[in-house]
């Protein structure tokens, strides 16, 4: 078992052996439908926001048309909204990265040790994973912060230190928290298979050196853990740069912009105000954000494949 | 003790199932009740949220805003009564089910010979091919919001499920792509040898010989897609808004002026996770693999 487990998607490896051992079968029929459809996904919607987005078009106002140059970037570009847009979606991804990737990483350690019922602890940690956005977003916002008859602020009032409105005065904040712990359980889940594909052997020989708890997790512990962490960070960037429903339903972006993302402010333009035109900009300028993110992302899933 | 790694994966079962020797290794001491004691808060203080919201979904309305929060009570089914009597609940709970269902169906049978070829049959440029395919799902949806918009209105396809079947069918493409990708790779080749020895086409060996062996992968990577497909909220929320709703609509409405009717909202929102999570804690197993796309071990 331990060796098909050990399987890593490598296919330029297995490229090498196939190519040796099997005769050669057209795939392409094979290969194709796939290719197709996802290549029609990708192309034709981008064309057509990289169309719109030089366009004057506004579904209220069909008399206005035609091509509007540069005049959408130029209208986002100075509306200061698209900044504060871009810096609260970057923070948003940051924090909540940060957040799950160290609080995942003390979870996995404490579901590794030895305790009774330890199969069933897991199971609730990882509960929050499968539960929908829009469901989290609401028994947050509702049954525990609400100002008034949340549980959170009859804790913190009961502490004496007053009731906290939460998506009035911490808008941001209190999206991070939510978006956290709907995230924190995979990467707990994640994590956690990685330390325990750790070497027992190399464990028990630090531990016969004198290595301390802290320093087997410095030195031994830590290190294992480098590419799990870089999978976790990848797909967690791909969800958290598109988070939607929980600002929706929590704080509609506001207090004024403060809790806007770069998804909700294109939402909002193409959605509410019926621009097309500008909210095409504003979905291009994402795509660009996504892909200088993702840059990075690929070339570290990439460097993971192949070793 | 390397192989531990196999079986000691998160499991359902609880920690009696860890292997004997571990267990003489550490007799129960002073230290295992207080990772007892420590493991259980932590774990009942993450799963607190939704331990809440069943509570909740129990209570009276007053009870349930109640300050400071009641514990006990004599607990209601009146709130899942009510919600199910709206009978719009269930057109969401169909809607979520018939479009998790096909959309998983279609992707899985547009990647099944994808991922067999790619898996079997590699070429040299199979790998640019995959990290392509993940790459789609570096697109935020959101750049593409008002083509899909737009497209799906003048094809008549805005608040169908035909809609956002077809949506999500590409959405999950790539991943269910990789995850069985991942699965077929483990595949003991010598199986497949042996049937190609015995002059099986690569048609019958992939439905005589690798499907049944993989089938806890697709399972898997099936249930997966499902969980994914019944918690997407993004275009489910702007494709579609009313006769084709899924259930994260449904629960979004809350949102607005109902939301002060908790105990309802709760019994609701229970009823709309239930069936996932009980998904998500079966295959979870098998779902950090997949998810992983084999990378972690």
């Amino acid at each position: 078992m331990s060796a098909t487990t050990n399987v890593v998607a490598d296919p330029v490896a297995s490229a090498h052996v196939g190519r040796k051992s099997r005769r050669s079968v057209n795939t392409f029929p094979l290969v194709a439908p796939s290719v197709i459809v996802l290549v029609l996904w990708m192309i034709v919607p981008l064309a057509m926001t990289l169309w719109f987005s030089f366009q004057r078009y506004n579904l209220i106002v069909p008399t206005i048309q035609g091509f509007a140059g540069w005049e959408n970037y130029e209208y986002l570009v100075t509306d200061p909204a698209l900044w504060t847009a871009m810096k609260n979606t970057l923070l948003l991804v940051g924090w909540v990265l940060a957040l799950t990737v160290a609080l995942g990483v003390l979870l996995a350690i404490l579901l590794d040790q030895d305790f009774w019922g330890r199969g069933v602890a897991r199971l609730f940690v990882i509960a929050p994973f499968f539960i929908m956005p829009t469901v989290s977003a609401l028994i947050w916002k509702n049954l525990l912060m609400h100002p008034v008859n949340g549980l959170f602020a009859w804790i913190t009032s009961s502490l004496g230190l007053g009731r906290i409105d939460w998506f009035a005065s911490l808008p941001l904040t209190s999206i991070i928290m939510i978006v956290a712990w709907q995230w924190v359980p995979f990467a707990t889940l994640i994590l956690l298979t990685a330390i325990q594909s750790l070497d027992e052997e190399q464990k028990e020989a630090a531990r016969m050196d004198g290595a301390g708890p802290l320093a087997m997790f410095w030195f031994i512990i830590l290190p294992h853990l480098g590419r799990a962490i870089s999978v976790v960070i990848m797909i967690e960037t791909i969800f958290f740069l598109s988070i939607f429903a929980e600002i929706l339903v929590t704080t509609a972006g506001g207090p004024g912009l403060a809790s806007t993302n770069l998804a909700f402010l294109i939402y909002q333009r193409a959605l509410l105000e019926f621009d097309v035109g500008s909210a095409s900009a504003g979905g291009v300028i994402a795509i660009i954000l996504a892909n200088i993110v993702a840059i990075f992302l690929v070339r570290s899933v990439a460097r993971n494949l192949d070793a | 003790m390397s192989t531990t790694a196999s079986y000691t994966v998160p499991s359902e079962a609880p920690a009696k199932a860890a292997p004997p020797a571990k267990k003489a290794m550490h007799p129960a001491t002073k230290s295992k009740i207080i990772m007892t004691v420590i493991g259980w808060t932590v774990s009942l203080l993450v799963f607190f949220p939704i331990f809440w919201m069943i509570l909740t979904s129990f209570k009276t309305e007053v009870e349930a805003v109640q300050t400071p929060p009641s514990l006990f009570f004599h607990p209601t089914v009146e709130n899942y009564a009510i919600v199910q009597e709206r009978a719009d609940y269930f057109r969401f709970a169909m809607n979520s089910v018939v479009v998790s269902l096909v959309s998983t169906i279609a992707a899985l049978i547009l990647a099944v010979p994808a991922s067999y070829a790619m898996a079997f049959f590699p070429k040299p440029r199979t790998k640019d091919l995959m990290l392509w395919m993940l790459s789609t799902k570096m697109l935020p949806p959101v750049g593409v919001l008002v083509p899909m918009y737009l497209l799906w209105r003048d094809l008549n396809l805005l608040d169908t499920r035909t809609g956002l079947i077809i949506i999500y069918t590409l959405v999950n493409l790539p991943i269910v792509v990789w995850m069985l990708y991942t699965f077929f790779k483990e595949v003991p080749k010598d199986i497949l040898e042996a049937g190609r020895m015995d002059g099986a086409s690569p048609k019958q060996e992939l439905w005589h010989l690798l499907m049944p062996l993989s089938l806890p992968g697709i399972a898997s990577t099936a249930l997966l897609a499902i969980i994914l497909t019944w918690n997407e909220a993004f275009w489910s929320l702007n494709l579609a808004t009313s006769q084709a709703a899924p259930l994260p609509t449904f629960i979004a409405s809350f949102s607005s002026p109902e939301g002060l009717f908790w105990s309802k909202l709760s019994a609701a929102s229970t009823m709309a996770v239930a069936p996932i999570l009980i998904f998500g804690w079966m295959s979870q197993r098998q779902l950090v693999r997949g998810l992983t796309f084999g990378a972690v071990k």
